[in-house]
């Protein structure tokens, strides 16, 4: 730290940063240098200060910004002992790649960011036509349909358990399936065909360890909201509804 | 001609969702490619002209009627929302996800530089993103990618019409020089 008062050149207003990548950034702007030829003293001085600030208006300092600072102090101790017994021949990297390689990959995704937001968006610039949404009516009948919670599922549950073998004997096995490809199974059920009704996802299931896991995979899939279940009040009929059409993503597939 | 124009257009009056090509054709199965995207452009053409409020609009693979973006302010004083802006954390997070993904929430944060369990939990909310499984390594940790209601939201086309990350990069390094001068004004 520099023994000139610091305290008369704070400004007032406090700007907050994202991260330590977000500080360093701005620091690297507002000094107008070279993203490839960083001042590290001058740049490790005026973060540290920062952080300074920040205790001094009782902001906690995360975490990130104390690793950042080290990596920092660390550069800084390399670039002023040059490694001993290193081979002259062998050019050795800029000890500050280290910290350049990550601040331009984030300059990137800052470009990246502006960019979303700065295109045409849903809600904000361009609107569309409210239809409610025919999944809520059976047309044909006209009958109403509620959207289900946990409390309705489970005694759907229930009703499926009944009707499973009774336990068997420690019957030991390995895993046959997991959750994960439950999921998936459930998932391209539901892209095949518009709904499915909740007992026909147990039809063929007997165990009750697969019920359990096709349960569980039902409850995960309404948490992460990839499906929703609805109910035909008379009959209590829970269909699942996939939630968004096509629901795979475009980097996913191709 | 006219009539395969007149019932798409009728097809995409009452679609909820971008209507993707597949699903017209399915449903005017007498009709032609050619013919069916032909109509398709002429709509097109037809909406973006200075009578219409709303255009023809390609976006998540499929057509959807949306209004101007000129028309919004009426469009917002008549539906009385303010627009839920997304923060600053919640755009690069999406940003990274959208230009990496299939991506882990470590590797997300390696580049932010800071936790974005929140960030995350809020976007797979609004069903930007998604889970699309789990890595097979110790930990098992999730994997995530965006979704189409992010090229909705966004108004893309689809997930390769995001410039590329080159284009963005001869951008950037520009930018931290440039936008250094404007941030000093």
């Amino acid at each position: 730290m520099s023994t000139t008062s610091k305290t008369d050149e704070y400004q007032v207003q406090l700007e907050i940063f994202e991260g330590p990548m977000d500080l360093l950034l701005h620091l690297i702007r507002k000094n107008k240098v070279d993203i490839y030829d960083i001042p590290i003293a001058l740049i490790m001085d005026q973060y540290l200060a920062y952080l300074d600030m920040m205790r001094s208006f009782n902001i906690d300092v995360a975490g990130e910004f104390l690793e950042t600072a080290a990596t920092l102090a660390y550069i800084k101790s390399r670039l002023l002992v040059p490694r001993i017994g290193a081979d002259e021949d062998e050019q050795e990297e800029d000890p500050r790649m280290e910290l350049v390689r990550p601040l331009l990959e984030y300059a990137k995704i800052r470009e990246a960011a502006q960019t979303l937001a700065d295109s045409l968006q849903l809600g904000r610039d361009v609107h569309v036509r409210n239809i409610p949404s025919e999944e809520l009516w059976d047309l044909e009948s006209g009958e109403e349909i509620a959207e289900v919670g946990l409390f309705e599922l489970v005694s759907a549950l229930h009703e499926v358990l009944k009707k499973a073998e009774p336990d068997e004997l420690m019957q030991m096995s390995a895993d046959t399936m997991r959750l994960k490809d439950r999921i998936n199974q459930l998932m391209e059920i539901l892209a095949g065909v518009s709904s499915v009704t909740f007992h026909e996802l147990f039809a063929e299931q007997a165990r009750k360890a697969d019920i359990v896991l096709t349960f569980l995979a039902i409850l995960e899939l309404v948490r992460l909201q990839m499906i929703r279940a609805f109910q035909h009040q008379p009959s209590r009929i829970i269909r699942l509804y996939l939630a968004v059409e096509d629901g795979i993503a475009p980097g996913a597939t191709e | 001609m006219s009539q395969v124009r007149a019932i798409i257009e009728s097809l995409l009056f009452v679609s909820e969702v971008p209507l993707s090509l597949t699903k017209i054709k399915s449903v005017l199965s007498m009709y032609t490619h050619v013919e069916i995207t032909e109509a398709l452009q002429q709509l097109q053409q037809e909406y973006a002209g200075d009578k219409h409020g709303f255009s023809l609009a390609e976006v998540a693979q499929g057509y959807q009627f949306r209004s101007k973006p000129e028309y919004g302010e009426w469009i917002r004083t008549l539906k009385r929302i303010t627009p839920a802006r997304l923060s600053q954390a919640a755009l690069e997070t999406l940003a990274i996800i959208a230009y990496k993904q299939p991506i882990l929430r470590a590797e997300i944060e390696s580049i932010r530089g800071v936790d974005v369990g929140g960030v995350l939990r809020m976007l797979l909310e609004k069903k930007l993103i998604k889970i699309l499984g789990r890595k097979n390594v110790p930990g098992r940790p999730i994997i995530y990618g965006t979704t189409q209601r992010f090229l909705e939201v966004f108004s893309l086309k689809d997930i390769s019409s995001l410039p590329t990350m080159e284009e963005i990069g001869d951008l950037s390094d520009q930018s931290v020089t440039e936008i250094a001068a404007e941030e000093n004004e």
